[in-house]
């Protein structure tokens, strides 16, 4: 187990990298606690998986350091740092067994045989492996292949943080559920430094303890769950996570009132005066509708029946939103919309901004 | 995927028909034909069934010749196998030595096969070949006109010159084809060098061996040329194969029905072995179902 | 339409469709929703033509088409792995169906950026495929599939190999694609959300079989079996196995009194499914049913909390609201509403549904 510290860590694959999107992983400086769930998310191409290799070993950065506690293993080969990682796809040893797959990363770093023994039986039970130890792993399902080799990595001692590259990728949504709930009991039982790198919010938001949103190379917010989803700090944060994402509604703001055409909406406070882009984020949950003529008036494009909600398509005015409609609930003909107060965000330039407290702006 | 029926299709294969069984199907036939007949001469045949098939069969000289092929052969994928998955693993996977690699190793194969009988029949010549000569100079006794062990050696070497590279190539398309992840996953596990070999390398490259293997086999039982443009046979008749003595029947001896009756016996030999070969090597370590157990 | 008749394919020992038999509009978008091994590949597969079934027809607007070579017959097929021809930009990707057909070069164009307007890739036209993001390769997989006017447009989980977010865009855009275009889609997946998201019908495969077909959300709202109701669904349903006596639903853990609809079911052993969104913690007027059980695991997913109990052989999913922080092995109670319960008898069929309210 180690505190991973990332020093001024940024990466291009150009040799000569000028201008900032030269850059494929722009500058991070981040300490990452002993033994905690960390998720890197964002869409393909964002560098999550650029940093994993450099964390990993496998891609060495062109500027910055990694430091595992306080060792500086910024040129250290993978198997100099004792991480354990798994990959998009199973990779297992085909022509050994489960039981000898699991014992290899131990018989390599030659620890005492009944050691190994116990050991691997711990493990293959922890894994529900126990009926399978014996087949050979090439005959088994994806996700237990998956389990393989996150178990290899588990049965190490000296393990300082395990690193996971999509690992669900290639496994069926019903298994996906299993293995994700098994993820996170393992990380419990076990307590090491985990990090996962994925695209899918879900799997990001149930796995880790902290989540680090990237976009273009760039770390947009760090923060917990709850954190990214209450407030996002960046518009494409509100947007990425949540399913369906954020609304984004440009608006005029005037201290407590946020104008959208003629509407006016209540917001939780002042705030000062503000220029460029002016948004407004609220999250679909968190708009009502209502058949009473209060509220703001919207026009319904369409409707998606998910079973246990529905996302209603609307416009206002001509901008597009949605709204999320509990199981039972009905759609008005004539349909008003209201806004939580307290869950508005005002952006500005697609970064948030606070209310003014005692008249001073955040 | 099931293709569709195409009548059409049928109009393309008929010139490809044609040339086939003018040049292989209609020699075949006659080689058939003369195997079960004789002749005293003046172009008439009569029918002696498979007279001639025992004749072979029992003859002492066949027995010699292929006994002469099989160690031939085993000894040449006792060398070439594994020389060329070592020359395979040496070789660059990345960057800009890759292509001149491969060009190197392509380039013995494209000699013409009596040109590289030349070759080395010059090379290694006690006056003036560059092997022969230096080998005179280490004051090693070293003529392979007249010197059964030096004939065989010299033989075994120019095949392993000419056709390792064969091995190379099929063992490096194997290689290139495993998914970087596997050795990363290895580094990660500590494995050692030869446990990446045995336990990734190895097995990914079991459908290219099988290749290999087979190829490298079939071509050195029928090997012709090289050996009869280096030592003719000789000396004697150490490097005499199957195939040499099967021309020497027929053309020189023209003794044509024991010649056929000696082609298609080895022909089935040759097809024996590669179909008792290939059919154990894709059954060893293939998917077992997963109720069955391994011990 | 094109209607499947008693079709099966039976490779060696193996049977990978059994006896399916379909009819599909034109103008309707068919999700076919299964596992990895369920048989949705080698159906679309044997739709296309690209297979021959072992036994069974195929008529296409009521002619058989089983001897017509795949290049004859009027469908087009997307792919999970973006193919296209990579040496092409993407304006000749989505005309080559249309110079193959022999079409006149200024009809070609008028229909090319046709397409490519619907997809949104008008600006990428000149462009070499390969240089375009994932996304925007599967679009031109998608408009070189519309451009050709197929009567039958096979989709095998086209947006798979897609990121997240990326996959919901997509999902918005593609009804509206699929009513403009008028054909019959066909599109494989194996995840519920996506089916419920598509909407138009659903027919659900396990091994080979056709479980249930019908409107997409009544599929989810009345699985006819329990593997269906598995299938469809996503956090997956709780299953709980109850005796009826009388009045009454016992289990290991508790009983309750069956709702009036329930009453005159015969009494035995029955497999009540509940969704995990059904399960509250906390109690209403209609909860009649407590059960008291130890946390194994939770998992916040922002606006959600997935709580997992576990006692003996009882592992439960709860699904609620907010933001929950409890504790591994903390107590918790879960109330239930029985008239929300999905009752399967002995032979996995469904006898009583929940009526889900008004939509």
């Amino acid at each position: 187990m180690a505190q991973i510290t990332l020093d001024k860590l940024a990466h291009s694959y150009l040799n000569n990298p000028k201008t900032d999107s030269d850059f494929a992983l722009k500058e991070i400086d981040y300490v990452w606690d002993d033994g905690g769930a960390y998720a890197l998310l964002g869409p393909s191409g964002c560098g999550k998986t650029t940093l994993l290799n450099i964390i990993s070993g496998l891609l060495v950065p062109s500027k910055g350091r990694v430091l595992f506690d306080d060792r500086d293993v910024t040129n250290f080969q993978p198997e100099q740092r004792n991480i354990a990682q798994v990959f998009q796809f199973p990779v297992i040893y085909d022509t050994m067994t489960v039981r000898q797959n699991l014992e290899f990363p131990l018989k390599n770093r030659n620890v005492p045989k009944n050691e190994i023994s116990k050991r691997v039986e711990e493990m293959i039970e922890v894994l529900d492996l126990g009926n399978k130890a014996n087949l050979k792993a090439r005959g088994l399902t994806a996700d237990e292949k998956q389990k393989i080799s996150l178990g290899r990595g588990l049965v190490r001692y000296d393990v300082n943080a395990i690193l996971f590259d999509e690992p669900l990728t290639v496994i069926d949504p019903h298994m996906k559920w299993q293995l994700r709930t098994k993820l996170k009991d393992l990380h419990r039982q076990f307590n090491h430094t985990m990090i996962y790198v994925t695209h899918d919010q879900t799997e990001a938001m149930t796995f880790a303890d902290k989540v680090v949103v990237m976009y273009e190379g760039e770390v947009v917010q760090i923060g917990t769950p709850e954190e990214l989803y209450d407030e996002p700090k960046h518009t494409f944060v509100g947007y990425f996570i949540g399913s369906p994402g954020m609304n984004i509604i440009p608006v005029d703001v005037v201290g407590n009132q946020a104008k959208i055409g003629n509407h006016s909406i209540n917001l939780k406070g002042d705030y000062a005066s503000l220029t460029g882009k002016v948004e407004l984020g609220i999250r679909p949950e968190f708009v009502s509708l209502n058949k009473i003529e209060s509220g703001i008036p919207v026009q319904i494009t369409g409707t998606d029946d998910i079973g246990r909600f529905k996302i209603i398509h609307a416009t206002i005015d001509d901008f597009e939103m949605n709204i999320v409609l509990n199981e039972g609930q009905s759609i008005p003909s004539n349909p008003y919309i209201k806004f939580e107060t307290s869950r508005i965000n005002i952006y500005q330039n697609d970064h948030l901004v606070r209310p003014m407290i005692n008249g001073r702006g955040i | 995927m099931e293709k569709t029926y195409n009548n059409k299709a049928w109009l393309l294969v008929i010139p490809v028909f044609i040339l086939v069984a003018l040049s292989a199907i209609i020699p075949i036939m006659t080689v058939v034909n003369y195997s079960v007949q004789d002749t005293f001469g003046g172009n008439k045949f009569f029918w002696v069934g498979t007279e001639w098939f025992t004749d072979v069969l029992r003859s002492e000289r066949f027995h010699n010749a292929l006994g002469r092929n099989l160690l031939f052969s085993f000894i040449i994928l006792c060398i070439e196998i594994p020389l060329g998955i070592w020359i395979a693993l040496a070789m660059p996977r990345k960057g800009i030595w890759v292509p001149v690699c491969l060009i190197m190793m392509a380039l013995p194969l494209l000699i013409p096969w009596n040109v590289v009988g030349t070759i080395w029949q010059i090379f290694a010549r006690g006056d003036i070949g560059l092997l022969g000569h230096t080998m005179s100079l280490l004051g090693v006794d070293y003529n392979y006109t007249n010197n059964i062990f030096d004939a065989w050696v010299t033989i075994i070497i120019m095949d392993v010159w000419h056709w390792t590279s064969l091995v190379v190539l099929l063992c490096y398309a194997g290689l290139v084809s495993i998914p970087e992840a596997y050795y990363q996953a290895a580094r990660i596990d500590g494995a050692s060098k030869w446990s990446i070999f045995r336990f990734i390398q190895l097995p990914k490259m079991r459908g290219v061996l099988i290749i290999a293997f087979l190829l490298r086999f079939m071509d050195s039982f029928m090997i012709y040329t090289e050996p009869f443009v280096l030592t003719g046979g000789g000396p004697g008749n150490s490097t005499t194969f199957l195939s040499i003595d099967l021309v020497k029947q027929a053309i020189g001896q023209f003794d044509l029905g024991p010649a056929a009756a000696m082609s298609l016996i080895y022909q089935l030999i040759v097809l024996l072995i590669c179909y008792v070969f290939f059919t154990v090597m894709s059954h060893v370590g293939t998917d077992r179902p997963i109720q069955e157990k391994v011990e | 339409m094109l209607e499947l008749q008693n079709l099966s394919k039976k490779v060696g020992n193996s049977i990978h469709i059994n006896n399916v038999s379909l009819t599909l509009e034109k103008g309707s978008l068919y999700v076919l929703l299964g596992s990895t091994l369920s048989g949705k590949t080698s159906l679309m597969r044997l739709m296309a033509g690209l297979d021959k079934p072992t036994s069974g027809d195929i008529l296409m607007n009521g002619q058989s088409v089983l001897k017509t070579p795949v290049q004859k017959r009027n469908i087009a097929m997307v792919y999970q792995q973006f193919i296209n021809y990579p040496a092409f930009s993407v304006y000749e990707n989505i005309a080559s169906p249309l110079r193959v057909a022999g079409i006149d070069n200024n009809l070609i164009d008028i229909k090319v950026r046709e397409a490519a307007d619907l997809m949104k890739l008008t600006p990428y036209l000149d462009r070499g495929v390969l240089n375009l993001s994932g996304g925007q390769q599967q679009r031109t997989a998608l408009a070189r599939a519309l451009v050709k006017g197929a009567e039958l447009v096979l989709l095998d989980e086209p947006l798979a190999n897609l990121d997240y977010k990326l996959r919901e865009e997509l999902r918005i855009e593609l009804p509206r694609i699929f009513a403009e275009a008028g054909a019959i889609f066909v599109y494989a997946t194996t995840e519920p959300q996506e089916a419920l998201l598509l909407g138009g019908k659903t027919v659900t495969l396990r091994e080979g079989s056709v479980t249930q077909f019908g409107k997409t959300i009544d599929v989810y709202n009345k699985p006819t079996n329990l593997e269906t109701a598995q299938t469809f669904s996503d956090p997956p349903m709780n299953v709980i196995p109850m005796q009826k006596r009388g009045v009454e639903f016992t289990f290991s853990y508790g009983q309750v009194n069956c709702p009036k609809n329930l009453q005159s079911l015969p009494d035995g052993s029955y497999s009540i499914g509940i969704r995990p969104h059904h399960l509250m913690l906390n109690q209403t007027e209609a909860t009649t049913l407590k059960i008291e059980a130890p946390v194994s695991s939770t998992e916040i997913s922002g606006s959600e909390t997935f709580i997992h109990v576990s006692q003996g052989d009882l592992k439960l999913v709860v699904l609620t609201h907010g933001v929950h922080r409890v504790g591994i092995s903390d107590q918790v109670v879960i109330y239930i509403d029985p008239s929300k319960f999905f009752v399967f008898d002995q032979h996995d069929t469904l006898v009583s549904a929940p009526n889900v309210g008004i939509a």
